[in-house]
Parts: C-alpha cells; sequence; structure tokens
C-alpha cells in the first residue's frame, strides 16, 4: 500500500499511567511491520512527528478527570473516523475513580499544600461517559495480543474477535486447578476474559483487572468469598480496584462493609 | 522592548504532559519553568484504608513503564514496618526482576525515545528506515528484559507476582533457561549499543550537579542501601526526610524534591553511575571507559552512553542471578501486620523512589508519601534548561525549541509518575 492510502492511527493520552499505549511500543516482532501497514499520524509518546487530523483510528488511553480533558475528547472524537478507547482507566474510570466514592477536596489536601492550584474533577469517568465509543479494549493493562487484533480488525474492516466469557473459561483452557477450591477468594468467575488467567497461574486469586464480563453474578461470588472467611470490609475493596466504577462491580462493593 | 513567543505543542517521546516556558530578558534568562498538567491521580490519598497487601497492585498503577520500581520500594517499605527480612534466594530473584524492567525501560528510552534526536529523526520507526539493524536489535534487548518481567512477574505491565514478604509463585531453573539465552543475546547486542550510542555527537555541556542515590556495601544497587550524594549526605533511608523536601509549585501538578539545605539535585543512571563506578564489575568498568567515560560524567547529553552501560549490567548481572538460581522451599515469608511507620527506597530506571507508610494494628494504610523520581528531578531539569537556552538564545525559535526538548529528554521524564505533551513558550522582553 502507498504511504499516502495507508490509515492513519493518532494515540492519545488522559489521566493514566502509559501503561496501555506503551503496549504497542512493547510489540516487539511485530512493531516494525505494523508501521509499514498504517500511518503512525499522531502519537506524540514515540514520535515527534505530529500529523493533523483527522484520523482513521484514534486509541485513547486514560480517564477524563479535569475540565480541560472533558473539552479534548470532544475534539478527538470530531477527529477520529473509529475511535477505540484502550484500558481499564478509559473504559472504566481506572484506579483514580476511587475519588467517586470519597469527597475530592480531601483528596487534593491529602496530597498537595496549596489545594487552590489544582483543579480536577470530583470523578474519574470512562471516555464513553463523554462521547460516543466504537469499541472498548479492558484491561489493566491490555493484553498486546487484543490490541493487535482491534488493529487488524479495523484494517480489514471486520468486528474484533475478542472473548466476553469470564476468566474461569481461559483457566480451564490454561489447565489451572482452581484458586477458588483450594480456598483462595478469586474474582476470575466475575472478570471479563483477556488476561489469559496469569493471576491463577501464578498460585493467586484474580484480582478484577479486566473488570466485569458480560452479566456477572457478583453476589453469588461474594457469598462464597464469605464462605471462604472474606470480611465485608474485604469484599468491598476487591470491587474496589482498577475497575471500581464499573456498574456491577461499584454495585456490589456497595452492599459490602459500612 | 518587543516580547516574542515561540510556542510548541507539546513534548514528545516522554511519558506524561507537560509545557515549558523560556523567560527571556535583555539577552538573559530570567526563568525556566517546566509546567507539568499531568492530570493528578491522588495515589497517596486513595492508598489511605486499603491494605498493606493491595500496596504492590495498586502503587505499580502509578506507572507503566516502572512498575517493578513501585511494587519493590512498596514492598521494602511494608517489610521494614512489620519487621520483615527478605534475603538468600528471594532477595535474589527481587534483585533478578528490577533487572529486567531495568533492561526493558532503559531499551526503550535509548534506543526509541532518545536517540532520534542525536541522529536527527522524528522516532525511531523513521530511524529504522536508515538504522534498521540498530532499532532491531534495541527492540530484541528489549524484549529480553520483558521475556525476563513475564517468567517472574506474570505479565510486563503491572505484574502480578509480587508480594509482601517475596512471590506467589516461583520459577524453575528449567523456566529461567531460554531466559538465559535471550539475555545473553542482549548481552551482546547491549556492548554494540554502548559503542553505538557512544559515537553520537554531543554537545559541550557540564553541570556541577549534586548526584543522589543509593549506595550498597557490595552491590551496584537496586533494593538496598544508604541514601548519599556526590557532596555530603549519607543516611538511612528512613532519613530521607531530614534531608530532603517536597514543595508544591504552582506551574506543575508535580511536586518538586530539594535538598533542604541546598536546592536541586539529580538522580537516575548519571547519579547512581557516579556513586557507585566501583561497584560494576570489572568488565562493565572497562567498556565504559571505552566509550569514552570517566567514573564521573557530569554531562547530562551522555547520559544515553551510561543507560547503555546499565543495560549491559543488568544483563551481566541477571545471568550472574540465573546461573546462582536455586528454587527456595517457600515464595515467601510469612507476614504479620503491626502498627508501624515504615520506609522504603529503591532505584528505578530513572532513580530514587522512594515510599512511606503508617499503618494501623490490622495493617490499614493510615497515611502514605510517594516521592517518585522525576519529581526529584524537575529543579534539574529547569536549570538545565535555563543554561542550555542561555548558550544559544542567539539562534533561531526552532532551534532552541529542540535542544531544550532534547534536554528534557535526557532524563527520560516519567512524567505521568510524578504525575508528554510540552508546549514551549520562549516570552523576550
Amino acid at each position: 500500500m502507498g504511504a499516502a492510502n495507508r490509515p492513519r492511527l493518532a494515540v492519545w493520552k488522559f489521566a493514566s499511567c502509559d501503561g496501555c499505549q506503551l503496549s504497542l511500543l512493547d510489540c516487539e516482532d511485530e512493531l516494525l511491520t505494523l508501521a509499514g501497514a498504517i500511518t503512525i499520524a499522531n502519537f506524540p509518546e514515540a514520535s515527534s512527528a505530529v500529523e493533523e487530523g483527522p484520523y482513521d483510528l484514534s486509541l485513547v488511553e486514560g480517564s477524563i478527570t479535569t475540565p480541560h480533558d472533558a473539552a479534548r475528547i470532544l475534539d478527538v472524537r470530531q477527529q477520529s473516523k473509529c475511535l477505540v478507547t484502550i484500558g481499564a482507566c478509559a473504559t472504566a474510570g481506572g484506579i483514580q475513580a476511587l475519588r467517586n466514592f470519597a469527597d475530592v477536596e480531601d483528596y487534593i489536601a491529602a496530597v498537595y499544600a496549596s489545594p487552590a492550584y489544582i483543579k480536577t474533577l470530583a470523578t474519574s469517568t470512562p471516555i464513553s461517559a463523554h462521547v460516543a465509543v466504537d469499541f472498548e479494549l479492558r484491561g489493566c493493562p491490555i493484553n498486546k495480543a487484543q490490541l493487535l487484533e482491534v488493529i487488524s480488525a479495523f484494517l480489514a474492516g471486520r468486528r474484533p474477535q475478542i472473548a466476553e466469557h469470564s476468566v474461569c473459561i481461559e483457566c480451564k483452557r490454561r489447565g489451572t486447578v482452581c484458586v477458588m477450591v483450594q480456598g483462595t477468594p478469586c474474582l476470575g468467575p466475575v472478570t471479563h476474559a483477556g488476561c489469559g488467567a496469569i493471576c491463577p497461574a501464578y498460585r493467586r486469586g484474580c484480582y478484577g483487572c479486566y473488570g466485569p464480563m458480560e452479566t456477572p453474578n457478583t453476589a453469588a461470588l461474594a457469598r462464597e468469598w464469605q464462605a471462604l472467611g472474606a470480611r465485608p470490609d474485604d469484599i468491598r475493596r476487591a470491587f474496589r480496584t482498577f475497575n471500581a466504577a464499573a456498574e456491577p462491580f461499584a454495585r456490589e462493593s456497595a452492599a459490602h462493609g459500612d | 522592548m518587543g516580547t516574542k513567543t515561540l510556542r510548541v505543542d507539546y513534548l514528545t517521546r516522554v511519558e506524561g504532559e507537560g509545557a515549558l516556558d523560556l523567560d527571556v530578558s535583555d539577552g538573559k534568562i530570567i526563568a525556566a519553568r517546566l509546567n507539568i498538567f499531568e492530570p493528578p491521580r491522588f495515589f497517596e490519598a486513595l492508598l489511605r484504608g486499603r491494605s498493606y497487601a493491595e500496596i504492590p497492585d495498586i502503587v505499580a498503577r502509578i506507572c507503566g513503564i516502572c512498575p517493578i520500581a513501585y511494587q519493590m520500594s512498596g514492598v521494602h517499605a511494608i517489610e521494614d514496618a512489620f519487621g520483615i527480612k527478605v534475603g538468600g534466594q528471594l532477595r535474589a530473584l527481587r534483585r533478578l526482576i528490577y533487572c529486567g524492567e531495568w533492561i526493558e525501560s532503559h531499551a526503550l528510552h535509548v534506543v526509541m525515545l532518545h536517540a532520534p534526536d542525536f541522529l536527527g529523526y522524528p522516532d525511531a520507526i523513521r530511524m529504522a528506515a536508515d538504522h534498521g539493524d540498530r532499532v532491531r536489535d534495541g527492540l530484541a534487548i528489549r524484549k529480553a528484559g520483558n521475556a525476563l518481567m513475564r517468567i517472574l512477574g506474570g505479565r510486563e505491565i503491572h505484574p502480578v507476582n509480587v508480594r509482601v514478604g517475596g512471590f506467589y509463585s516461583l520459577p524453575s531453573r528449567t523456566e529461567l533457561a531460554p531466559i538465559a539465552e535471550s539475555l545473553e543475546r542482549a548481552r551482546d547486542l547491549a556492548i554494540g549499543l554502548v559503542a553505538w550510542v557512544a559515537g553520537f555527537p554531543f554537545p559541550d555541556f557540564e553541570r556541577d550537579y549534586e548526584f543522589v542515590g543509593l549506595r550498597h556495601p557490595g552491590e551496584y544497587p537496586f533494593n538496598e542501601g544508604r541514601v548519599v550524594s556526590s557532596r555530603d549526605i549519607d543516611i538511612s533511608i528512613a532519613e530521607y526526610e531530614t534531608e530532603f523536601e517536597e514543595r508544591q509549585v504552582a506551574h506543575s501538578t508535580a511536586l518538586h524534591s530539594v535538598v533542604r539545605r541546598r536546592g536541586a539535585y539529580l538522580v537516575g543512571p548519571l547519579a547512581r553511575y557516579a556513586l557507585n563506578f566501583d561497584r560494576l564489575p570489572a568488565s562493565v568498568q572497562a567498556l565504559a571507559r571505552t566509550a569514552g567515560l570517566d567514573a564521573v560524567c557530569r554531562n547530562p547529553f551522555r547520559g544515553i552512553v551510561v543507560r547503555a552501560v546499565e543495560i549491559l549490567y543488568a544483563c551481566e548481572e541477571a545471568l550472574r542471578l540465573i546461573a546462582a538460581y536455586e528454587p527456595p522451599d517457600m515464595a515467601s515469608v510469612p507476614v504479620q501486620p503491626r502498627a508501624a511507620v515504615g520506609f522504603g527506597c529503591t532505584e528505578a530506571p530513572r532513580g530514587i523512589c522512594w515510599h512511606r507508610y503508617e499503618f494501623d494494628e490490622g495493617g490499614l494504610i493510615r497515611t502514605a508519601r510517594i516521592v517518585p523520581p522525576t519529581s526529584q528531578n524537575q529543579p534539574s531539569i529547569e536549570a538545565d534548561l535555563a543554561e542550555v537556552a542561555a548558550g544559544i538564545l542567539d539562534q533561531p525559535d526552532e532551534v532552541i525549541r529542540d535542544r531544550c526538548e532534547q534536554s528534557i529528554r535526557n532524563y527520560d521524564p516519567c512524567i505521568s509518575c510524578s504525575t508528554h505533551f510540552l508546549r514551549l513558550s520562549v516570552r523576550r522582553t
């Protein structure tokens, strides 16, 4: 394909740790091939050559936490034919959405001596709360094989093939013995697949970094956790991490603790 | 006298969002301000009330490029509070996973983000058209570091296997064998990388930094040591706040750290290397000398050479640790929380990362304080910028801008941590 006709990619950052866009640079074997199939038109973390929009595909990392970013995402949407959110921050608000359950003024005062200098919103919200999103790729961080699938699907004009079942299925495929039956609380039964069920393979419970699967039965899982000795505040904290503001997790967390 | 403003939309090839203002009056730099407007995420606030056991998973999310640094400073601080000692092969495995992070992070910066500055390309992908083998070698080095992170951590970004007291699961010798093969190749490539970057054109620029880093009795530092400086500081990790202070400035969401008695200081590869050259193996010292480095390097632009030397060191150290590895009986030592305060400080790829936590009797966090490398380097970055720009004020704005951006990239600033975009304004009055 001639360089002029290649699809134009942009990568955008909002409140985040940079880990999801780093996944693109982590595709060591595929990066130069990918660079031959698309034009990286706007990827400031990787390149000083920043081209004007519009863009064919925008990958958006991070959540909306400032008035400035709430305005900026509207502009990104306007310049993007297709907008895909990458990661738990962009898709669910991220760990910084713990402020949604707290008093943001108290948060600011805990970190900064002069709170007046800090401009922030009371909530951290996913991109979909602000603009239409064409596809949401989950994970904290995203899986780079899934990222390549999303980009390839976009290049081919098809829907990405991303499984929506729970982490449990990935454990079965991997041949990992269930950690719950060994007495370790695990969020795998309610968590969206995609990571490859890493935590149980490393002998620990899943901590839900890919967020809720479709129609999760969180209440039933919470009862299993209680049977394993988990206290209400343990359960509340377990649902309040990197996808705390995702509705099924937020609802379940509110049912436990004070 | 007229005012002239140059505006560049953002600083690229760094991690995070920032802008730069230069105030120039009568041909002199009045002020250089690095404005970090990365949206604050309030980690120190959201950690309150969380369990000690959650710290490694939560603090990893401060930075996707150096999650191990945050996990290691975190677990050491917790173990300090609870009176736990992690030794033997578990300690060695912590050092090993840290080698993986240095290799992947340094290779990313040296080849993908920084080398294009010296050779005049906007990015590594376009640089690859003329220097394809070098870019592929850099990616291969990075891949070896990531493979090490993956086997020990479960994944390279936000690893899941680090816990208070050790690990959840231990690798077998058989699992480490293929990693050693890729590290041997990475070590050979790193020798070539050192020679390549040593040949870049460097501006004749030095500053008399106060270098700050860890110093260990027998090792090039990763996880342990005293906090020392090239002047007179030599304190325990717990005493950090007696010498260093974080200050808030109006133009940045990242706090600025200073030596209370003096001001700006420097952490990271240049500091670590200057303070610990004698701790490097003779083979690495010899290669550094061949690359034109003395035992101390005060030219921040040559930091790229020091980083490449540290990649070589991390490959050699990882190979040594793998060769000596025997799986211990237990993946972690028992942990019993207590009401206490603990301190941890480790050498992130970009410099020391200091943590302090106060726990209640059940191990819930009462207060947390995290000082990342980039906030410590901010005053030094600003001082560099003032001096770099002062020497080229007669040049066109584009030249000033490019050199300023390059000066900032010398630090491999991880602005997400301290809190990638630089808007440069030069105001001439």
